[in-house]
């Protein structure tokens, strides 16, 4: 599939989820609602998924360009970051800390507890 | 001939530079990264942005002018989250095997490092509007300044700290592991996934397929789950 077919095919469903989310209220946002209004379509279009994934993988590729911009941002939150820079700092590294260790404890557990259930 | 400062106001009104200064700051960014064989301490959108910065402060350009260009490379944030439908399409018969500890882990995962960031924000003394914009920092962008924005967070100060807390888990997270001897790629991969999003899933990939395909998954997951669990947890909270 064409890249800008697959383009506009991304943003028509972005653009139902902003419509629904705004039309109904709900606490989503649209992109999210986009993709899985597109994810359900897919379940009964295998073939449309395999023509959008070479492009939608350059695309994917390079995600992280994508928060560059939003990043910059740090510039107007100076004051702020310079009053509360410990807490910010701290917050975030022991929390994505936390966060990555407790995030597979769960996972193993929950391997481990349906693994051996299946053995009874 | 034009004079420089001609140039300079043509320039200055133009969207253009902005755009341009964003990619050729990502690109350089990205071949220093990639010729010193991924070094987690060269993390190509943390460079970027300092080179970035550092130009908008020499230069004396706010940040308004500047993303007047870079807009139209945040807008694609949109589109790029609806195309993380089909991963996750090509995920579907690992995702059947799994679904049941993967989601109870995404949960727990989004819960502990959203509320985790509060607490420990708050227990520093932090102001009630930068707690907020934590919880969903764990979340990839677009998602999580829509939260911030539903929660009573700031959602631009939500974007900073989604793509430190990103930056963060991808430095630390595959030595973390290697410490707490955790070896299973499904795991590892979830556990970036859920909690360093997008730049995590990034990371993933560079160790294994099967570790950024679950990277990817659980980020996608975690993006459309965060959305209904983040806000019913904050006002559990608030109403103790």
């Amino acid at each position: 599939m064409q890249f800008l077919t697959v383009m506009t095919l991304l943003l028509i469903f972005q653009l139902s989820g902003e419509l629904l989310v705004l039309s109904w209220d709900l606490p989503v946002p649209g992109p999210v609602l986009g993709m899985m209004l597109m994810f359900l379509v897919l379940l009964f279009k295998h073939k449309v998924a395999h023509q959008m994934r070479p492009a939608t993988e350059q695309l994917l590729s390079h995600l992280s360009l994508l928060f560059i911009p939003a990043g910059v941002g740090v510039m107007v939150h100076v004051v702020r970051l310079e009053q509360e820079w410990i807490a910010i700092l701290v917050a975030i590294f022991l929390s994505t800390l936390i966060g990555l260790l407790v995030t597979a404890w769960t996972m193993q557990l929950m391997m481990k507890l349906l693994h051996s259930k299946d053995i009874k | 001939m034009q004079t420089h400062s001609a140039i300079w106001v043509y320039l200055s009104a133009s969207p253009l530079w902005g755009l341009t200064l964003t990619l050729v700051c990502y690109l350089l960014a990205l071949k220093i990264y990639r010729q010193a064989n991924h070094h987690p301490l060269l993390n190509p959108v943390g460079w970027s942005i300092l080179m970035i910065i550092t130009v908008l402060v020499v230069g004396d350009i706010s940040y308004p002018s500047y993303f007047s260009g870079a807009q139209f490379i945040h807008f694609l944030l949109g589109p790029v989250t609806v195309a993380l439908a089909i991963p996750l399409f090509f995920q579907l018969e690992k995702l059947k095997k799994v679904w049941l500890p993967l989601s109870v882990a995404l949960v727990v995962g989004m819960t502990v490092s959203g509320f985790s960031a509060y607490f420990i924000a708050q227990a520093l003394g932090a102001s009630e509007q930068t707690m907020l914009s934590m919880i969903p920092k764990s979340v990839t962008a677009p998602v999580a300044m829509g939260i911030a924005e539903k929660t009573g967070g700031l959602p631009t100060l939500t974007a900073v700290f989604v793509v430190m807390t990103g930056i963060f888990g991808a430095f630390i997270g595959t030595s973390l592991f290697k410490l707490f001897r955790i070896q299973d790629d499904t795991v590892k991969g979830v556990a970036m996934g859920v909690t360093a999003h997008g730049l995590g899933t990034a990371r993933s990939f560079q160790v294994s397929p099967e570790m950024g395909a679950f990277a990817g998954l659980a980020m996608a997951l975690a993006a459309s789950l965060s959305a209904f669990v983040l806000p019913v947890v904050l006002s559990l909270l608030k109403s103790f």
